[in-house]
């Protein structure tokens, strides 16, 4: 187990580092220099130039590289070239927009399929069933930002339930904070539940057709108990997985989102970054992203690994 | 008797009103805006954001622009200019402090300027204090400007929001954490969703009718409207989604302000691209597009058509649409006679705001009808300037051009439009030596004549400012002579 | 294969229509794309517009035709990029198995999937200036390393299988033995999330020409429709609704059509989902 640990650590690290060499150097063949953008059309060179040195854009390639990573490992990313703030600092405000937000859809979509799931694991086969399984590839199908847009026509502008977007802080109230992520979650939320429903069905038809389960039956288990004693809890293990995996979907993901409800979270921080030039600020949340998947494969892989040793040799 | 019951009639009424206001009127605005600032120096950037937010509200130069263009004292009470032009001493208010406490006074201009025009300094608007050759502190409160030679235009240029007093101690925090002399103080900003301001209760000035006031950050245009509709704005000056202000119009909540800014938009044309380097191919151009379309199209009707680069609430504008009017058979006859019978192929490379955007796809259908194939790239701003604008490398763009008086871009054979003519560039040299106000018009509409009938660039309309704002609301900029949100006059009705 | 699932069937028409209307386009469409008509915008359906006008007063139903070649033509090629690198690296990691080669293999896998995918697409139309090509590439890209892995963990179980070993003690090369032998034994599992894919790309080049990063105009595309239409959604709605709905069916239409495929090529699944 150990030794299994070690070499996922060591590959892990090897990711990391081949993730910030890919990130830099896309960074680095981004047209547009961040100085010109910031002085506008009426600049001067030597005003620009001047700029420049003070952004410490004129570095070399590889000193840049390692003052960008060093500072990094120290919790250091550096200053944004247009806020003229650290990038930590956004970085944390942003994530308590953008983790709620997960949060709050990754809630609406399990509540929504877990019971769905488990309704049309139950009625296999009949009308519900199959309502239920074309209910879900619409909601696969529909695009996410489409839906928001919809759902700002009608919440929003026609019935002014909610307001359009924008976030006025957790500081201004709980409850408002909330009221303001829910459109943007119900929209982000749709189509992950209709994709966890489907998941949650074949999980469970898979375990009921497991050959334990059919003998349980033919020894007169009810179906009913069957999925219940049987089935849930192993299809917990498929569904959880997905629920990691769209986590952190949902983290980067809602870059359009975010940018339909105007909500200030982290996906439109890299937006902005990339059409303002703000590269520091993108490559250190791509980064963070990043780091984040590799993590979360990793503790998921051992997970696994402890729970099932045969999974130690691959 | 009579004068006592005059005296109490007045006491009520005032108290009557002021009860009124401290009752029914809000002292709090919010107020939308299409962009974010990047950061909140307006001597360190060019982003307009910036001033929208701090000019006049936090920041105040020596003088300043009104709403109706005109340039006003501001920190600087008066001012003499010697005979010869070149000396300009300004007297400054007394007692005006910064926000953090400390005193603005003489030593704090010479700063200022000093350190816009330094060597180093990252100014955008550099070229504003290039004819600067000295700055002198004569006492506390008076301050000699000496220039290297005489311009006119000096006192516009100390109005510009790039050319704000600001103190040393606190300057270096600007960029989050703005100090300066005006009317409000900067109180907090969430990046990405809203900056607020609050009233400075230690104004030196008249004292402003908010309490406080909030910028919040809106880029999308459908959300920009949502949150105008839903009441979540109190008003969005420079409204980006001119579709749907009939809406607006039509619901008695709201004031639909069409007002005009110094934005010439233009189809500017590379004169160096080996089409367009031809007199006839520019002219072709100019007759193939339908100006009127565009407006209607691009702008839902607003917008004014213009067939040069000059402001048509200037006084001394003259419309040249004429020389450019919609003729597509012109068009096609003059290409075949340049040597293009079948047309010919082209970029048009578009800037992110919806009037180039649209105003483009529309510009590219026109093209077409007449054999010239454009083909549309919709950049960023940060491509736009590295390709075009510095690069070079484009046959045709759409941009508004928002300096005020601006024609002298044209003198500037290196500018990106590349239009070279020693003619023009000898009149605009002779005009700024020209002080007869009669003189200067004649030359101004001269020089008007000559770009339009160059055809250096397509001339659109100019660029309108339409701003929703409620009802209730009095004292709002309607036209943009500077890009600002002025708040120091904006107060609630009931 | 006498008995087709409803699914295939169903999804199988609703794709076929919005081929046809692409294919059709080429050749025909009721009203030219290209030219504007200002005067009649925002019209609404009718004889003559059968979806009504846009903002500049083209056709909608022209438009969604010829969308509906932009939508396809990308969704196909990045498919195809992503079969025609995935499955040899994929083959290749499967025949080199227990190698550190395939471990490295597999390893670039999970590091592109690392990856946030629509954040590195806007990133690589930023770079490379936003064209049909590149969002191709840009999604292409991350399909790649699906390919990859489906086609290692198919042709690790074939590799097992007794006829593979005769065949390689009679002296097969590794190479021909997966062109032989493995590849059309995946075939069906390729297929199936080929249309999975396909689907993905459709929503994928939908989003990126949503954000503008996609084809250019004056080429209609459904991403950019919506993009256009969303301030005018209180005026005009149609103009956002049909380009939605174009995008869900035709979306639909492909995941149906993979469902139903999944049950007649894998037989794994046929037993779980009879």
């Amino acid at each position: 187990m150990l030794q299994f640990a070690l070499t996922r650590f060591i590959s892990l690290s090897l990711s990391l580092i081949a993730a910030s060499v890919v990130i830099f150097a896309v960074i680095e063949i981004i047209p547009g220099d961040p100085a010109s953008f910031m002085l506008g059309i009426n600049a001067q060179p030597d005003t620009i130039a001047a700029l420049r040195e003070q952004l410490g854009l004129n570095g070399s390639l590889l000193s840049r590289y390692v003052n960008w990573v060093s500072g990094m490992l120290v919790g250091d990313f550096g200053i944004s070239y247009t806020y003229k703030v650290p990038v930590s600092e956004l970085i944390l405000a942003r994530v308590w927009i953008s983790l709620p937000l997960a949060v709050y859809a990754l809630a609406i979509s399990t509540l929504i399929a877990f019971p769905v799931g488990l309704i049309a694991a139950a009625k296999r086969g009949k009308t519900i069933d199959i309502t239920i399984m074309g209910t879900t590839q619409l909601g696969i199908a529909i695009p996410n930002f489409w839906f928001a847009m919809i759902l700002v026509l009608i919440f929003a502008i026609n019935l002014r339930w909610f307001s359009a977007g924008g976030f006025p802080g957790w500081e201004e109230g709980f409850l408002l904070s909330i009221k303001s992520l829910t459109l943007p979650a119900i929209a982000l939320a749709l189509p992950q539940a209709s994709i966890l429903a489907r998941i949650m069905r074949s999980s469970i038809l898979d375990t009921l057709d497991q050959d334990y389960v059919r003998t349980a039956r033919a020894k007169g288990l009810s179906q009913r108990q069957a999925i219940w004693r049987h089935a849930l809890k192993n299809a917990l293990i498929p569904v959880l997985t997905i629920i990691g995996m769209q986590f952190s979907f949902l983290m980067a993901g809602a870059i359009i989102i975010e940018n339909v409800f105007f909500l200030p979270g982290l996906g439109r921080l890299i937006f902005q970054g990339i059409t303002q030039r703000d590269l520091i600020v993108v490559e250190s949340v791509v980064m963070l992203l990043v780091f984040a998947v590799i993590i979360v494969t990793f503790i998921v892989d051992l997970t696994y690994a402890a729970v099932d040793p045969r999974l130690r040799k691959r | 008797m009579n004068f006592f019951v005059k005296k109490v009639a007045t006491a009520t009424a005032i108290l009557l009103s002021s009860t009124i206001i401290s009752h029914a009127a809000q002292t709090d605005i919010t107020i939308g805006m299409q962009l974010e600032p990047p950061n909140l120096d307006p001597t360190g950037g060019a982003a307009g954001a910036i001033d929208q937010v701090v000019y006049a509200n936090i920041f105040e130069g020596l003088t300043r622009y009104q709403a109706d263009g005109s340039i006003a004292p501001a920190l600087a009470k008066s001012w003499n200019i010697s005979d010869d032009g070149l000396s300009y001493t300004f007297h400054l208010h007394e007692g005006v402090k910064f926000h953090d406490g400390s005193s603005m006074d003489a030593e704090d201009v010479k700063f200022s300027l000093d350190r816009a025009r330094a060597e180093d300094s990252t100014n955008a608007q550099k070229a504003l204090f290039a004819g600067i050759a000295s700055v002198d502190v004569i006492d506390a409160t008076t301050v000699k400007i000496t220039l290297s030679s005489p311009n006119g235009g000096f006192i516009t240029n100390m109005a510009w929001g790039d050319a704000v007093i600001v103190a040393p101690e606190s300057i270096g925090n600007a960029a989050t954490n703005p100090i300066g002399t005006g009317p409000f103080v900067f109180s907090n900003w969430v990046q990405g969703d809203r900056i607020e301001i609050s009233r400075n209760d230690n104004y030196w000035g008249n004292p402003v009718a908010l309490d406080s006031a909030t910028f919040k950050f809106i880029s999308d245009p459908t959300a920009a409207f949502a949150a105008m509709m839903a009441g979540d704005l109190d008003a969005f000056p420079g409204y980006p989604a001119p579709e749907t202000l009939p809406q607006f119009a039509a619901d008695p909540r709201f004031t639909v302000i069409g007002g005009n800014t110094e934005g010439e938009t233009i189809l500017s044309t590379n004169n160096k691209d080996e089409h367009f380097s031809k007199l006839k191919v520019r002219k072709a151009l100019a007759h193939a597009i339908n100006r009127q379309e565009i407006i209607d199209g691009a702008m839902f009707g607003y917008g004014k058509p213009i067939g040069t680069h000059f402001a048509p609430h200037h006084p001394d504008y003259i419309d040249l649409t004429g020389n450019s009017n919609y003729d597509p058979e012109l068009s096609k006859k003059l290409l075949s006679e340049a040597g293009y019978p079948n047309g010919f192929e082209t970029t048009l490379k578009l800037p992110p705001p919806s009037y180039a955007r649209r105003g483009g796809e529309i510009i590219a259908a026109q093209l077409r009808a007449v054999g010239i194939k454009a083909e549309i790239s919709n950049l960023e701003w940060a491509d736009w300037l590295k390709q075009v604008f510095k690069g070079k490398d484009y046959g045709l763009t759409i941009v508004s051009h928002t300096e005020p008086m601006d024609i002298g871009i044209y003198a500037r054979p290196t500018y990106y439009f590349q239009y070279d003519n020693p003619d023009f560039q000898q009149l605009m040299t002779d005009l700024t030596a020209e002080s007869d106000p009669s003189s200067r018009s004649a030359m101004l509409k001269k020089a008007q004549r000559i770009i339009s009938e160059d055809y250096v660039n397509g001339y659109l309309f100019q660029l309108a400012r339409t701003s929703v704002i409620n009802s209730k609301i009095k004292g709002m900029w309607e036209n943009s002579p500077t890009q600002a949100t002025d708040l120091t006059g904006v107060s609630w009705t009931d | 294969m006498t008995h087709f699932p409803r699914t295939l069937i169903f999804g199988g028409i609703l794709f076929s229509i919005f081929l046809l209307g692409a294919l059709i386009s080429f050749v025909w469409t009721p009203a030219d794309v290209e030219i504007l008509q200002i005067t009649a915008r925002f019209k609404l359906p009718s004889t003559a517009h059968w979806f009504g006008t846009d903002h500049f007063g083209r056709d909608i139903f022209s438009m969604i035709m010829v969308g509906a070649r932009t939508s396809i033509a990308v969704a196909v090629v990045a498919v195809g990029i992503g079969i025609a690198l995935g499955v040899p690296l994929g083959l290749w990691a499967a025949a080199n198995h227990g190698h550190w080669l395939d471990d490295f293999i597999m390893r670039g896998n999970d590091l592109v999937f690392a990856f946030p995918s629509l954040i590195i697409a806007i990133l690589i139309t930023a770079v490379f200036g936003p064209s049909a090509f590149n969002a191709i590439i840009a999604i292409g890209i991350f399909n790649i390393p699906v390919f990859a892995r489906i086609s290692r963990g198919g042709a690790l179980s074939i590799w097992t299988l007794d006829y593979i070993l005769s065949a390689r003690v009679a002296g097969k090369r590794a190479f021909r033995i997966s062109a032989e032998h493995i590849l059309p034994n995946i075939a069906n599992l390729l297929i199936v999330q080929g249309t999975i894919q396909f689907s993905l790309g459709i929503l994928a080049e939908a989003a990126l020409s949503y954000v503008g990063l996609g084809v250019q105009p004056p080429t209609p595309s459904w991403g950019r429709m919506l993009a256009d239409s969303q301030t005018m959604i209180s005026i005009a709605p149609h103009l956002a609704l049909f380009p939605g709905f174009a995008i869900i069916l035709t979306v639909l239409g492909l995941n149906l059509m993979g469902d139903g495929l999944r049950d007649i090529l894998d037989p794994r699944i046929r037993r779980t989902q009879r």
